[in-house]
This record gives C-alpha cells, structure tokens and sequence, in this order.
C-alpha cells in the first residue's frame, strides 16, 4: 500500500499575525509550520501503516521553496517514510490551477495507491488545491474526511464526511484521493529518534526540479495560472463602531432586531 | 480560446432534498447585478439534480431569466463526480462568460473539479464580485481588458484582501461565500425559458458508492463553520445559563454557541468551542459576544467576523472598540427578549 499526503509550508498564524512597517504581512516574521489540515492527512497516513507497517510505505510531498525541506523532515520524524520536494524557480508565482497540474505532474511519476491532501491551507483558505489535483490525475476525490477506513483486500476506501447538515459513508476505488479536516485527529509528536534519523539521512528526501514533472510548460508557474492578482492589500481595521445604552431592555431589543434586518440576517 | 463566445452569467443553483439552497438566490441576485454591467445580459440557472424541475420557477422568480435543467437519477444525492460531469458539460455547451457556484461544503468540492476539467482559473471563497477593468489602471505595454469580472476575498485568515482576474481564460468563475450577497424581492409569476440537457451519465471509477446518509449534525461540529455565532464570556455567569444563547442560535440557520477563554477555563464549555488566539479563528457573518470582555487575545480570534454584536454590561469593555453594534445593558434579560422576538418573527 503506498500512500502519498500533500503538505505545505505555511507561515504560523498563532502568536499574531506580524506586519511591516509599510502594512504588508511580514512573512519573514512568523514561524514556518506544517499546515495543521495536513498534518491531520499526515497522522491519517501514520494510523493506517499503524495497522500494517510493512506493507504500508508512506511518502510526503511538498511543493515550495527549499527550506520546505522542514517540513519534510518533520513528517520523516513523525513517521513518514520518504520525502519529495518539488522545487524549481520556473515554478513559482503559482495559482491553484498551475499548483495542482505541477504536483500531480510528480504524482504521476510516482506510484500511488491513496493520495491524501489537508482540506485547505491557513495561507490561502482556497481549499482547491486537492480537488483539482485528482482532476488531473482522473481518480476519485473525497473532501472533509472526518474518518478513513481502508479495505486492503477490496482494494477501496470508506470513508465518513460532513455535509452541513449530514453525513455521508462513501466508499471509493482505488486509487483516490481524500481531503482531511484537523478535526480528524490528534496528530502525533515527532519522536527524538525520529528527528534524528530524519535529520541524518540526507537521502529521504528526494528533489525534483521541472524536469521531473510529467506536466507541459503551459500549465505551470505564473504563466500557467489562468487568474492573477489585481490588487492586493492588507485588510484596514475597521473603525469603532456605535454603542448604545438603552433605556429597557425591550429598546435594547428593538435595536438588535433593526440592525438584523437592516442587514439581511432575518 | 475564444474569448468572446462564452456569453452570459451562470449560477450553479445548488439544491438539497429537492429544495433550492439560500446561497442558489443570493447568487442569483448577485448575477442579476453582473449581468446589468455586461453587454450580454442574461442570467442563467444551472440546476442539477433527480425530479428537480419544478424548482426552475422559483430560480425564475429570484432573477433567473434561463434555467438549464440537468436532470438524471444519477444525480439525486451529491457526489463529486456526476455533478461534476453535468456542471462542466453545460460549460462546455453553453459557453457562460461567468460561473458562481456557492461556497458551500458542495460548492467548494465540485467547484474545483470543474474548473480542472474544462481549464480555466477559480477564485476561492469571494465576498466581492465587479465588473471593472484588468488591469485596474492602464499599463504601458499591456493591453487593459474591459468588462471583466474582479472577484475579491480575505486570505491569511482575513488579514489580507486579494482582488483577482480570470482575463484569458472562460469561464471567469468564483466560488462565493453564503450569506454575503443580496437576493431580490421575488417577482411572484416570473417565468424562465427552460432547456432540459442531459450529457448522459455513465458510472465510471471516478463514481463513488454512497453507502449511507445521515441526517445529524456533525459529531465535530466545528464553531468555524457556523454562519451565526453566539458566544458567550464570564458575563454570562453560569454554564446554566448559556441555556439563553442556545436559545438564540437556534433561531439561525447555521447558528452556533461558541464562548471565551474564561468560560474553558471554568470548565463551563469544552475547549473546541473557545474563540480565540489560543482557541480557534472564526468569522461568521454575524458574531454575539455576549457578557465578553473583548481582550485582545479574544479578539484575535474574531474580529474578522462580518458584524460584530456586543452586549455588556460594563460600558468600558474593550469589545465595544471592535463591536459594529454595542449595547450597554443587562444580557439576562436582552437575550431571551431578543429571541422570543425573533422568533415571532416581528
């Protein structure tokens, strides 16, 4: 069974968000970490070579600049087997469309049974990236997988996501591919041997450049991605807004309710 | 790619059961106002689904002025594939210039297939949609397109704002946050010019098999995807009493109880409902702090929330600086008055 998950590096919202002086994101400023939805995918991984680690090989890929490495090296410490990298400059200024076609270009040099992506990444929130990525690559997607079972014998998946207001069992053929939530679990901690050996051994990791990709040129990088950014800008605070103090609590009333409606929320 | 063949603005009229979801009209609304910026002013449904026809006339009355009806038993309970095969074969028949689709759970899993399927670019998650000019200002050397679709939306857990262009490639498609669009007045009567097509439906392995669906809510319900958020602080004075913000998130569709640090720590409310740095980010449409104080660490957490709504009882409550709407007063009695009133509806 080879399982392949889909990770990003991503700048660490926790501690605040850092800006610089002119009001732009201070990326630099902020930890680089695994995106938590993948790291979810990651453990999901782990869980299901728990169950036979020597049939199960597990390899995490990351697309990204080369200190993407860290991540990785993380996954390798937590328990992944293998690492790729995908880096290469003519890969860069990507959309989610370009992203998608450069990672399944590497998917498909690579042998997969089960690919798994995070939902969505805390930087962009597009939550498109998988999806498309098993467009590309013609196999079945499952999102929000809130839990995943694995017949090895039938060669498929169950799986159990949220839909609003319910929840549907599906089970897919493999190959497929399943977005996971962080809700799906707990993920676990890097073990000390682990940072050792994953850190020691150069050679889990694998780097791939363009030339490695079974993907055309048209579709890669800033000229591959059919949207581009207009304008960007760091969102403004928002003033102060009014406060009130009723006389009753059934003015108190009357005002909330105008405001509701005056704003379509009734 | 011929740009000037694709025509018309298309929504994704997405239904549950047999019943046109709220986010299938606002998008209507919102494609009714597109369409009146455009040279080709037609706005069309696209409504995917089993027995869903008789839908088309309430699409009509929304501001539909089409409505192409995919109807097959194939398509009665979503799934990524088949709905996947219908919405990108009316693109490619049709040929839409624009293409909403929802940023529902199903919105944010066909859109994505879809835009990878016929190749064009999809902006996640928009809560803004013009018509303008790409560039936004003239470029030397670069030729500035007109009458383009500019779709803006929050990244970086909304610490960011990106407008984006689609303008070599069509459909220019977004998928558009519920809530955040306006549906029109109905016009009660309206007729749509229907047009059945059915591209035929051919399980392959792509087809997964739905083995069960259940009709709960999640047993992970996730305060981040809660359209109305009632939080609750200390203010609230016992785990008793957050009895009264149940109450009122029940009246909303999507409406959630979510509390402060300080009720996590007293043990009132499991830590997956804390807002806040060290709980999570959420940004509902509308977000009750009531009885919170609004510390900073709160309201890193939440301040991105589309309107903000306070009730303390302490006039110098920090939440008051960030609120939209702040009322000093009692939330013992404004909560339950609040409620009952909603639900009379009056």
């Amino acid at each position: 069974m080879k399982i392949v998950v889909c990770i990003k590096q991503v700048p660490d919202t926790k501690g605040g968000v850092k800006f610089k002086p002119d009001g732009t994101l201070d990326r630099g400023a902020m930890l680089a970490i695994m995106n938590p939805d993948d790291k979810a995918g990651l453990e999901a991984a782990l869980r299901i070579k728990d169950e036979d680690p020597d049939n199960t090989e597990v390899t995490v890929v990351t697309m990204g600049l080369p200190k993407a490495d860290d991540v990785l090296r993380e996954a390798l410490a937590m328990g992944a087997d293998k690492g790729l990298l995908i880096t290469d400059r003519v890969l860069g200024g990507a959309d989610t469309w370009a992203t998608s076609s450069t990672i399944a270009g590497a998917l498909k040099n690579m042998e997969y049974d089960l690919i798994i992506t995070g939902r969505q990444a805390i930087d962009g929130d597009t939550a498109q990236v998988g999806p498309q990525i098993s467009e590309h690559l013609g196999i079945p997607v499952i999102s929000y997988a809130e839990d995943i079972k694995l017949d090895r014998k039938a060669n498929t998946v169950t799986v159990k996501r949220q839909f609003d207001d319910r929840y549907h069992m599906l089970t897919a053929k493999l190959p497929c591919l399943i977005t996971a939530l962080s809700e799906l679990n707990e993920p676990r901690y890097m073990t000390p041997g682990g940072i050792f050996d994953a850190y020691n051994d150069e050679d889990r990791v694998t780097v791939w450049g363009r030339d490695k990709l079974d993907v055309a040129d048209e579709n890669i990088g800033k000229g591959g991605s059919p949207t581009v950014i207009a304008k960007a800008s760091d969102k403004v605070a928002k003033g102060k807004g009014e406060v009130v103090t009723p006389g009753s609590p059934a003015e108190a009333v009357d005002y909330i309710f105008g405001k509701l409606t005056e704003k379509h929320v009734i | 790619m011929g740009l000037e063949e694709y025509k018309g603005v298309f929504i994704f009229a997405q239904q549950v059961d047999n019943e046109v979801s709220s986010i299938a009209l606002e998008l209507l609304g919102k494609g009714r106002d597109l369409a009146n910026d455009l040279d080709n002013k037609q706005v069309t449904a696209v409504l995917i689904g089993s027995d869903v026809k008789g839908l088309a006339d309430t699409l009509a009355e929304y501001g539909a002025d089409r409505v192409i009806v995919v109807d097959d038993p194939e398509l009665k309970e979503y799934r990524t594939e088949p709905y996947a095969h219908a919405l990108a074969s009316v693109i490619n028949e049709f040929k839409p210039e624009i293409m909403l689709v929802g940023a529902t759970a199903i919105g944010r899993d066909l859109g994505p297939r879809v835009s990878a399927r016929v190749h064009t670019g999809l902006t996640a998650d928009c809560t803004q949609l013009d018509i303008g000019d790409f560039p936004l200002q003239p470029v030397e050397g670069q030729e500035q397109r007109h009458k383009q679709l500019l779709m803006t939306r929050p990244a970086f857990g909304g610490n960011t704002i990106a407008t984006i262009a689609c303008p070599d490639y069509r459909p220019q498609m977004a998928t558009v946050r519920p809530g955040v669009m306006q549906k029109i007045e109905p016009k009660k009567g309206a007729k749509a010019e229907i047009i059945e097509y059915n591209p035929g439906f051919t399980p392959n392995d792509c087809y997964v098999t739905i083995d069960k669906v259940v009709k709960e809510v999640s047993s992970v319900a996730n305060i981040q995807d809660a359209k109305i958020l009632v939080s609750g602080g200390r203010g609230v004075g016992s785990p008793e009493n957050f009895k009264i913000l149940e109450d009122l998130a029940a009246c909303f569709k999507g409406g959630m109880v979510s509390c402060s640090r300080a009720v996590v720590d007293s043990g009132w409310k499991p830590k997956d409902m804390q807002v806040g740095q060290t709980g999570k980010t959420v940004r509902p449409h509308v977000y009750f702090a009531i009885g919170i104080s609004g510390a900073i660490q709160h309201a890193a957490g939440m301040e991105e929330s589309d309107i903000i709504i306070a009730i303390n009882k302490d006039e110098n409550a920090p939440i008051f600086d960030i609120a939209d709407y702040g009322i000093v007063g009692d939330l013992n009695k404004i909560v339950p008055e609040l409620t009952k009133k909603i639900k009379a509806g009056a």
